[in-house]
């Protein structure tokens, strides 16, 4: 397990370089959206219309934030269950997304996805939403006002704590975890 | 007969709604600090220490825990020599949950119709309430936020008499085993067994507002506590799924009677974020 500082948009050396366990500090932009905005984001894709962001090479963060507080960039910003984000996750990563924050397993054609397009999938602290703000340096809606907390942001990160879950060859760090630390292995 | 105005309601209901979403409470603290301590994996015990630091920083700084502000699920316990006058309770408690998740810049997370236009209401209502009628002339109010990606690994297990204890383990293991790192672990397990469908859902969900590892009363069923956390703890899920002994800080059970066909089984995991206030006019 090692550390690395990333910055995005990801390049190929950095993703083929990062492992199951590994624990990362990303800075630069990366961009919010979960449930809602996926939908929009597929619906767009069906009707043969461009993404409202350029996607290539880009990290997603499912995530809807707290409102800020004054003197804040943004509100308590932890992540969502991914699991929801599956069936459109492959999708994206066609178009060119090599990274995806949030918590939770992914189901297997998520999994194949990564493989076949080289991307990875880290997850953060769920529930750490109010440390997690302070790698948040700047959050602006960028697209699908109407929908809120859950409009698609970019966000300024700097710093900004994940794990890696799922890695280009196919390691999984739930997997790997059970398996170091479950009763069969401690006993 | 005693009068409570219902803007004495909304009040309360703001602020605990405010206080819910920054100040994690102290028995729920002490839990983490001790799975710290008795966590094996250092990415566990990283994990904890991170989740620690953000109950503090909410606490500061006075920011959502977590940006899942939750359904707001409301206990309501109305004394039944309590008038309340001034307008309809629920409209009072759900004014509450407006006011207060505006003015305390927590996330509005329910949306109106749920199966297709999905709009959010702006303002986090309607809250899901609970009334139970009591003895007694007080009103004890209970705002448990619940977020949605721990309420989504709820299980019922229409359990049958011949199931025993052994279907009371297999269900409860595999509830925790399949949600993995979705509710956001460690988690709180809370059970309800016996009673009808509903029932079981709802004394599982009170389970949780117990002060965390708080045996339940009855000898037996808290064998039964600690037998299932021993079994949870051993799956190796840890702290956020990383990987660790601490999936479970404590499970807790309540029963009710059963019908001599039934034996319903409901889970409901707490995230580690277990936030409740109460307050009693």
């Amino acid at each position: 397990m090692k550390k690395w500082n990333i910055t995005t948009p990801l390049d190929e050396k950095t993703i083929e370089k990062l492992k199951a366990g590994d624990q990362v500090l990303i800075t630069g932009t990366i961009y919010s959206a979960r449930d809602a905005a996926h939908k929009r984001m597929a619906e767009a894709l069906d009707k043969g219309e461009v993404l409202p962001f350029d996607i290539r090479n880009q990290i997603i963060y499912y995530m809807g934030p707290a409102p800020a507080r004054p003197g804040w960039a943004i509100g308590s910003s932890g992540l969502t269950t991914s699991g929801r984000m599956d069936s459109y996750a492959p999708r994206l990563m066609a178009e060119g997304l090599k990274g995806m924050i949030g918590k939770g397993n992914r189901n297997q054609s998520v999994k194949d996805a990564m493989k076949k397009y080289r991307a990875v999938y880290f997850a953060a602290i769920g529930g750490a939403g109010a440390l997690i703000a302070r790698s948040i340096k700047k959050g602006e809606v960028i697209a699908y006002e109407d929908l809120g907390a859950e409009a698609i942001r970019v966000l300024q990160v700097e710093n900004f704590p994940a794990t890696v879950i799922n890695d280009v060859d196919g390691g999984d760090l739930y997997e790997q975890g059970r398996e170091k630390y479950g009763a069969s292995a401690l006993s | 007969m005693r009068t409570i105005e219902t803007k004495e309601i909304v009040a309360a209901v703001s602020r605990l709604s405010q206080e819910a979403n920054f100040f994690l409470p102290e028995d729920v603290l002490d839990s983490l600090r001790q799975a710290c301590i008795a966590e094996i994996s250092p990415i566990g015990r990283q994990t904890l220490n991170q989740i620690i630091e953000n109950a503090i920083l909410a606490k500061e700084e006075q920011i959502a825990i977590c940006q899942d502000c939750g359904t707001a699920v409301i206990y309501l316990e109305v004394g039944q020599d309590v008038h309340i006058t001034g307008g309809d309770l629920y409209a009072a408690v759900n004014e509450g949950v407006r006011q207060g998740y505006a003015n305390g810049y927590l996330r509005k997370s329910m949306v109106g119709q749920p199966f297709s236009a999905r709009i959010n209401t702006q303002d986090n209502t309607p809250a899901i309430i609970h009334t139970d009628i009591v003895p007694g002339d007080r009103l004890k109010i209970i705002v448990m936020p619940k977020g949605g990606g721990s309420e989504n690994m709820s299980r019922l297990f229409m359990l049958t008499p011949s199931d025993g204890r052994k279907g009371i383990f297999d269900a409860v293991i595999r509830a925790v085993d399949e949600a993995g790192s979705n509710p956001c672990p460690p988690v709180i397990v809370g059970v309800g067994i016996g009673g009808t469908a509903e029932k079981a859902m709802e004394i599982a969900n009170k389970a949780l507002l117990r002060s965390v590892g708080a045996p339940n009363p009855d000898a037996e069923v808290n064998a039964l506590e600690k037998e299932l956390l021993t079994r949870i703890n051993a799956l190796g899920i840890g702290p956020q799924g990383f990987g660790g002994k601490i999936t479970a800080l404590a499970v807790h059970i309540e029963t009710f009677p059963a019908h001599i066909a039934g034996m319903p089984l409901a889970v409901n995991l707490q995230c580690h974020v277990a936030r409740h206030k109460e307050i009693v006019l």
